[in-house]
């Protein structure tokens, strides 16, 4: 932010604000969608998207802009989307920490390679996060489960992303850049 | 505020990730060890959010119904044809249940049999489909002084829905017998033969356990059993199927779309089974 050399006013209440509000964008609109995407809005496919919009939006603002979706934001949103779900608590929270720490981790690669890699990483970190999930699942409630859930979410994590991406890019650009504010 | 050196800052901020990753296997198991803690947050959240539901179901249920008439216009005569057949059908079908009914009434009169007490329920609102990818399960909204019980059976206009799981101060969960972790004892209609409904996230629940001597037909009635004392005989579940040599159960009740279900007092002993020895189920019929 002061890397520019100049002369600015000091920062008032309301740009402390601004500041802030950008800060927590990330966090705060991907439960909100979460919650949105609760309700009984009769869309095909509801409860693959809330797990799948969780990982799409972890795994985005987790490369792009880590500072606003720091380690304590993945793990109330993987709690989030476990309450909603209706599944075991603590499978969402510990696969959004693990897609969260891998993308943290090589952020500084992929952040300089094009859109197609980030996409392809994005598919094959939702195609572990989908296994992981499934196999987590089948180990804490001891039941054999058939593989085509997993395989749908898969499915419809990677068929959302460029559309996520797009609409985040705008998000990362605009609303969430605290140093536009 | 405490002032820490960049090192001891950069140390914890590294140190973050790996003590939440492990809160979170902590938090399996919690949920392994004791199933009431995660249960109870969730109803909590629930209670809190069923108002939301509700508000976003008003309209949309609104547009939905007024495309639903925009929709019936189109079809409107050969639905009506289709109706005055099933109505021919169901005179008939009417009078032989007059007949029965009259006739089962002597025999009873005849038997001596000490009718069914009459049932109580409550008749809820679902408001969400409150399912994840491996959970089936819709969230009803109840009034805070309802008598929801858990173990209680929901049934919709045409079969049986599941059993309430968790009751909220606002809200409660029903178990649809579609879920994993749904197992209903059921008894097939016409072969008499016992099985074990249960549910593996897929929209028709599998028969387990079925008497080897049984030959279940393609189309039977499922109705529920007795055994285990959780469920009243003779609920309607739906009716065979074989699926590629697998034994499935479509359900009588429309999972899919449920919008209201009535919720049943049945006071069984629910999934425990009762203390009381030689107990058995008070009511044996389907409502």
């Amino acid at each position: 932010m002061d890397k520019v050399p100049g002369i600015r006013p000091r920062s008032g209440l309301w740009h402390q604000l601004d500041v802030a509000s950008r800060y927590a964008f990330p966090g705060v609109c991907t439960a909100v969608v979460l919650l949105l995407l609760s309700a009984p809005l009769g869309i095909a496919g509801q409860a693959q998207l809330q797990p799948s919009w969780a990982l799409a939006c972890v795994w985005f603002w987790s490369l792009f802009r880590p500072a606003s979706m720091p380690a304590f934001a993945v793990f109330a949103l993987g709690l989030l989307l476990d309450l909603i779900g209706g599944g075991p608590v603590g499978v969402q929270v510990l696969i959004l920490l693990l897609v969260h720490g891998v993308a943290v981790k090589s952020r500084r690669s992929l952040i300089r390679s094009g859109f197609a890699l980030v996409w392809l990483a994005f598919m094959t970190a939702a195609a572990a996060a989908a296994l992981l999930e499934w196999g987590l699942i089948a180990l804490l409630t001891w039941r054999a489960l058939p593989p085509w859930p997993a395989l749908f979410e898969f499915g419809v994590a990677v068929g959302i992303y460029p559309v996520l991406a797009t609409l985040l890019t705008g998000a990362h650009r605009g609303v969430a850049a605290p140093e536009r504010a | 505020m405490i002032r820490l050196s960049i090192q001891a800052r950069q140390a914890l901020a590294r140190l973050t990730l790996p003590v939440l990753i492990v809160v979170s296997m902590g938090l399996m198991l919690l949920g392994r060890a004791s199933p009431l803690v995660p249960e109870r947050a969730r109803m909590v959240l629930s209670d809190a959010l069923a108002p939301l539901y509700v508000a976003v179901d008003t309209p949309l249920s609104a547009v939905r119904n007024a495309a639903q008439s925009v929709r019936d216009v189109f079809f409107l005569r050969s639905e009506n044809a289709k109706l005055r057949l099933e109505n021919d059908r169901l005179r008939h079908w009417y009078d032989v249940a007059m007949a029965l009914d009259a006739e089962n009434a002597e025999l009873k009169s005849n038997l001596h049999w000490v009718p069914d007490p009459t049932l109580s329920f409550v008749t809820a609102r679902v408001v969400a489909d409150a399912g994840g990818v491996y959970a089936r399960s819709v969230l009803l909204s109840v009034g805070p002084n309802s008598d929801v019980r858990r173990g209680q059976i929901a049934l919709d206009a045409n079969g049986l829905v599941g059993r309430v799981t968790e009751v909220g101060a606002r809200s409660a969960r029903v178990l649809l017998i579609t879920d994993l972790n749904s197992r209903i004892p059921v008894t097939l209609e016409k072969t008499r033969a016992r099985a074990i409904l249960a549910g593996v996230n897929a929209p028709d629940p599998r028969l387990l356990y079925v008497q080897d001597s049984a030959r279940p037909e393609e189309g039977e009635r499922v109705v529920t059993s007795a055994e285990a004392n959780a469920f009243p005989a003779g609920l309607p579940v739906g009716t065979v199927h074989y699926a590629g040599g697998r034994l499935e159960v479509v359900p009588a009740a429309n999972l899919e779309r449920l919008e209201i279900v009535r919720i049943f007092d049945y006071g069984l002993g629910g999934v425990v089974p009762p203390e009381a020895p030689g107990r058995t189920a008070a009511a044996a019929i389907s409502p």
